[in-house]
C-alpha cells in the first residue's frame, strides 16, 4: 500500500508538472505575442510594451515558468490583467458558490442513480428494468444546458416554486435564499450526471449478478436478489469509488454550462468570462487550479478505491 | 487486475462532462498486467477470413482466389446485419442517417432561408407554413435546425478525423516503439485523458477565439487520447498474434504490417470509441455554442439556437424543446450506434458467444 501510495502520489506530481506546463505553454507561448493579443489591435506600442513589462514577458521562458510556478506553490495563481485582483482570492470566493453547487449535485446524482440503476438491473427482465435503462440512456444523451432550460420552464416559469436565474447579492449570510437558488442548478448536473452514473451502476450490477460467489449465496438458501444485495452490492459500491473521479470533473464542466445559463457568480461563469475577454494571466490560473483539482481528486479516490478492495491490498 | 472498468463497460461518453477525466481509472503500476489482454476482444480477425469453415471448400476443390477474396470481403462486412438485428444498433443507424440527410438535404433546400429575418413572421407557434414555428426574429426553427444539422455534422466528421490522427498515433506510439518511448507516451495519455474536453476547449479560446475550430480541435484532441488509451493495448495484444508474425516472416516492412495487419484488427474497438465520441462533438458543440466559443452568430448552430431562444424562455417556453430535441436525438443515436457496433463486432458480448468467451482465455498474456 505504501508502495502503491508513493508510485500513484509520484504520478500525481508528474501530472500535475505536464498540466502547468501544456497550460503555460498554450497560453503563453502559442498565442505569439500575447501583449498585443491583451492589447488588442488598436492599442499604442507603448501600451503593449507595458503589458509585457508587466507580464515579464521580456525574460526567457523559462525563467517565467519558474516565476509562475513558484508563486503558485506560495499560493498565488496570478493577478488578472484586467481588474488586477488576486486569481486565489476571487477563486476563493467564487468556490464558495460551486462548491457546494458541486456537493449538491454530486449529493442528487448518487441518491437517485444507485438505487435505480441496481433496480433496474435487478429487474432487467421486466418492463421497469428496461424503461428505466431506456430512461437513463436518454437523459445521458440530453446537453446539460437543454436540461437546466427544462427544469426553469417546469419549476420557475410553470410551476413558479424556485427562482429561475441568479444568486442571493447576500450569499451565504440568507441560507435558505442561497440554498433555494442552487436547487435547479444542481437538480440539473444531478440528473445528467446521475443517468450515466446510472448506467454504470447497472453494468457494475448486471456483472455482479453473473459471478461465482451471488451464485454460491443463492444455492445455500439466500434468494437471488439478497444474494446480489448481500454479496453483490460491495462490489457494485467498489466499482462506483472508481468512476467518482470521473463523476466530479463532469460536475466541474457542468457546472461551467449550468452557472452561466443561472447566472450564478461560481468559478464556471468567471472562467467563461475571463476566456471571452482575453484575460490570459488569471485563465492560465483558473485552469491549472481546475485541472489540479481533478487530478487530486483522481489521486485521492485510487486511494480509496485501493484500501477499500481487500484483494488489492493483499495484491501489493 | 485492478482494472476497475468491468468488461464491456468502457467508460461510456455521451457528453463533454463524460470525457474520463481523472485518472482514477487508471492503476499506474498494473500497467504491465493491463496490457495483455484486454476487455473486449475484436470480431475474428479479417485475416482469418481465408480459414473461416466456408461451405464451398468443404470436400470439392480448392477455392479460386477469387471466391476466396469475395468471402473475407463478405466476412469483413459481417458485422451489418448484426448491427441491424439488434435493436440498439439499427435505431442508432437510423437515426444517424436521418440526422446526415437532413443535413445533405439542408445543403441545397431548406423551407425557408434560415438567417431570413422576418420581423413580421416573429414569434409564430408550430402550424402551416412554420412548422415549428418562427424564433424572435422571425426565423423559420424548422429550417434553422435542418441547417444546424449540416453545422453539427461537419463538426463531428472534423472532430472525429482529428481523433482519428491523434488516437492512432499516439496508440502506435505508445505500442509499437522502443520501451521507454511507449511507456512514457502511456504515461503522458493517462495524465491528457484528465484534461476535460471543455478545459482544452477554454485554451484553445482563449487565445484564439471562438469558432467552429475549437470544438473540431479540443474534442478532436481530447478524444483522440481516449482512443489511445483503449486503442494501445489492443495495438499491444494484436502485435504478438501469430498473422501479424507471420506478415514480418513474410517479409513485411513494419509499416505494410500495420496498415495491412495491426489497423483492420484494431479497427472494431477504434470505431466504437470513434462513434461515441462523435456523440461527444455534438454535445461539445451545442456546449461551446451556446456559451459562445463555437459557432459565429452567423453560422446556423443547435447550440446558438439554444442561446437565443433562452433569452425568450419565459415567454415562448415551447420553442426551446425543438433544438434541445435535434441535439439529444443525435447523440443518443451515436451512443447507440456505439453500443451496437461495440456488440456487433465483439464476439464476447453476445449472449450466444459463449464459445467466443472460453475461446478468449486461451489468448496469451502477452506482457513487454
Amino acid at each position: 500500500m505504501i508502495r502503491y501510495t508513493l508510485t500513484r502520489a509520484a504520478l500525481l506530481l508528474l501530472g500535475l508538472f505536464v498540466a502547468s506546463v501544456l497550460i503555460f505553454l498554450t497560453l503563453r507561448v502559442l498565442p505569439g505575442d500575447v501583449a498585443q493579443l491583451i492589447a488588442g489591435t488598436n492599442s499604442t506600442p507603448e501600451q503593449v510594451a507595458g503589458i509585457r513589462e508587466e507580464l515579464g514577458l521580456d525574460e526567457p521562458l523559462f525563467s517565467q515558468y519558474v516565476d509562475w510556478i513558484g508563486g503558485v506553490l506560495r499560493g498565488d495563481l496570478g493577478t488578472s490583467l484586467l481588474t488586477g485582483t488576486s486569481v486565489t482570492d476571487e477563486l476563493a470566493e467564487k468556490a464558495q458558490v460551486t462548491i457546494p453547487l458541486g456537493i449538491l449535485a454530486l449529493t442528487i446524482a448518487l441518491v437517485f442513480s444507485l438505487p435505480l440503476g441496481v433496480l433496474s438491473a435487478m429487474r432487467r427482465v421486466r418492463w421497469s428494468g428496461t424503461a428505466l435503462s431506456v430512461g437513463a440512456q436518454t437523459l445521458a444523451a440530453v446537453p446539460v444546458v437543454w436540461a437546466g432550460m427544462m427544469l426553469v420552464v417546469v419549476f420557475a416559469v410553470w410551476l413558479g416554486w424556485l427562482p429561475a436565474q441568479g444568486f442571493p447579492r447576500a450569499g451565504w449570510s440568507d441560507p435558505a435564499a442561497a440554498i433555494r437558488a442552487l436547487v435547479l442548478p444542481a437538480l440539473t448536473i444531478g440528473i445528467v450526471e446521475g443517468a450515466m452514473l446510472l448506467r454504470f451502476v447497472r453494468s457494475a450490477t448486471l456483472q455482479a449478478v453473473g459471478q461465482d460467489y451471488v451464485r454460491t449465496a443463492a444455492a445455500k438458501g439466500l434468494t437471488r436478489d439478497a444474494a446480489l444485495i448481500r454479496h453483490g452490492l460491495p462490489n457494485v459500491g467498489l466499482s462506483v469509488v472508481t468512476v467518482l473521479g470521473l463523476q466530479v470533473a463532469g460536475i466541474i464542466v457542468g457546472a461551467v454550462v449550468i452557472e452561466q445559463l443561472f447566472t450564478l457568480p461560481g468559478i464556471g461563469r468567471m472562467l467563461v468570462a475571463d476566456v471571452g475577454a482575453r484575460d490570459l494571466p488569471k485563465v492560465q490560473g483558473e485552469l491549472l487550479a481546475l485541472t489540479g483539482f481533478v487530478l487530486i481528486v483522481g489521486f485521492v479516490v485510487d486511494l480509496v478505491h485501493r484500501s477499500l478492495d481487500p484483494r488489492q491490498r493483499e495484491a501489493t | 487486475m485492478s482494472t476497475p472498468l468491468e468488461p464491456g463497460m468502457s467508460p461510456e461518453p455521451a457528453g463533454m462532462s463524460q470525457i474520463p477525466a481523472g485518472m482514477s481509472q487508471i492503476p499506474p503500476l498494473s500497467r504491465s498486467q493491463n496490457d495483455g489482454i484486454r476487455d473486449t476482444v475484436p470480431a475474428p480477425p479479417p485475416d482469418a477470413g481465408g480459414t473461416s469453415p466456408g461451405a464451398a471448400g468443404r470436400g470439392g476443390p480448392a477455392p479460386t482466389r477469387r471466391a476466396r477474396r469475395a468471402r473475407r470481403r463478405a466476412a469483413r462486412w459481417a458485422w451489418l446485419p448484426r448491427l441491424w438485428s439488434l435493436s440498439t444498433g439499427r435505431f442508432g443507424l437510423i437515426v444517424v442517417m436521418v440526422v446526415v440527410a437532413t443535413a445533405v438535404i439542408a445543403a441545397f433546400w431548406t423551407p425557408f432561408d434560415p438567417q431570413q429575418v422576418e420581423i413580421s413572421e416573429r414569434w409564430q407557434p408550430p402550424g402551416w407554413p412554420h412548422l415549428l414555428g418562427t424564433d424572435g426574429t422571425g426565423r423559420d426553427i424548422l429550417s434553422l435546425l435542418m441547417a444546424g444539422a449540416r453545422t453539427t455534422i461537419i463538426v463531428a466528421v472534423g472532430a472525429g478525423i482529428v481523433a482519428t490522427i491523434v488516437g492512432i498515433s499516439l496508440a502506435a506510439l505508445g505500442a509499437l516503439t522502443a520501451r521507454w518511448v511507449r511507456e512514457s507516451v502511456a504515461v503522458f495519455v493517462d495524465i491528457l485523458i484528465a484534461f476535460p474536453v471543455l478545459i482544452i476547449a477554454m485554451m484553445i479560446s482563449a487565445v484564439w477565439g471562438g469558432s467552429l475550430w475549437v470544438v473540431v480541435w479540443s474534442v478532436g484532441i481530447g478524444f483522440g487520447v481516449n482512443i489511445a488509451r483503449v486503442t494501445r493495448p489492443e495495438l499491444r495484444r494484436v502485435l504478438h498474434s501469430e498473422f501479424v508474425l507471420a506478415g514480418r516472416m513474410a517479409g513485411l516492412t513494419p509499416g505494410q504490417n500495420l496498415v495491412r495487419h495491426l489497423l483492420p484488427n484494431v479497427a472494431p474497438v477504434f470505431i466504437v470509441q470513434l462513434s461515441w465520441g462523435m456523440a461527444v462533438a455534438v454535445l461539445a458543440e451545442a456546449g461551446l455554442s451556446y456559451l459562445g466559443f463555437g459557432a459565429p452568430v452567423t453560422e446556423p448552430s443547435w447550440g446558438l439556437l439554444l442561446a437565443e431562444l433562452q433569452q425568450f424562455i419565459t415567454v415562448h417556453p415551447l420553442s426551446v424543446v425543438w433544438p434541445g430535441l435535434a441535439i439529444t436525438l443525435t447523440v443518443l443515436g451515436l451512443n447507440l450506434l456505439g453500443d451496437g457496433l461495440r456488440e456487433a463486432t465483439d464476439p464476447t458480448l453476445s449472449r450466444r458467444g459463449g464459445s467466443a468467451r472460453t475461446a478468449r482465455t486461451h489468448v496469451p498474456e502477452v506482457v513487454s
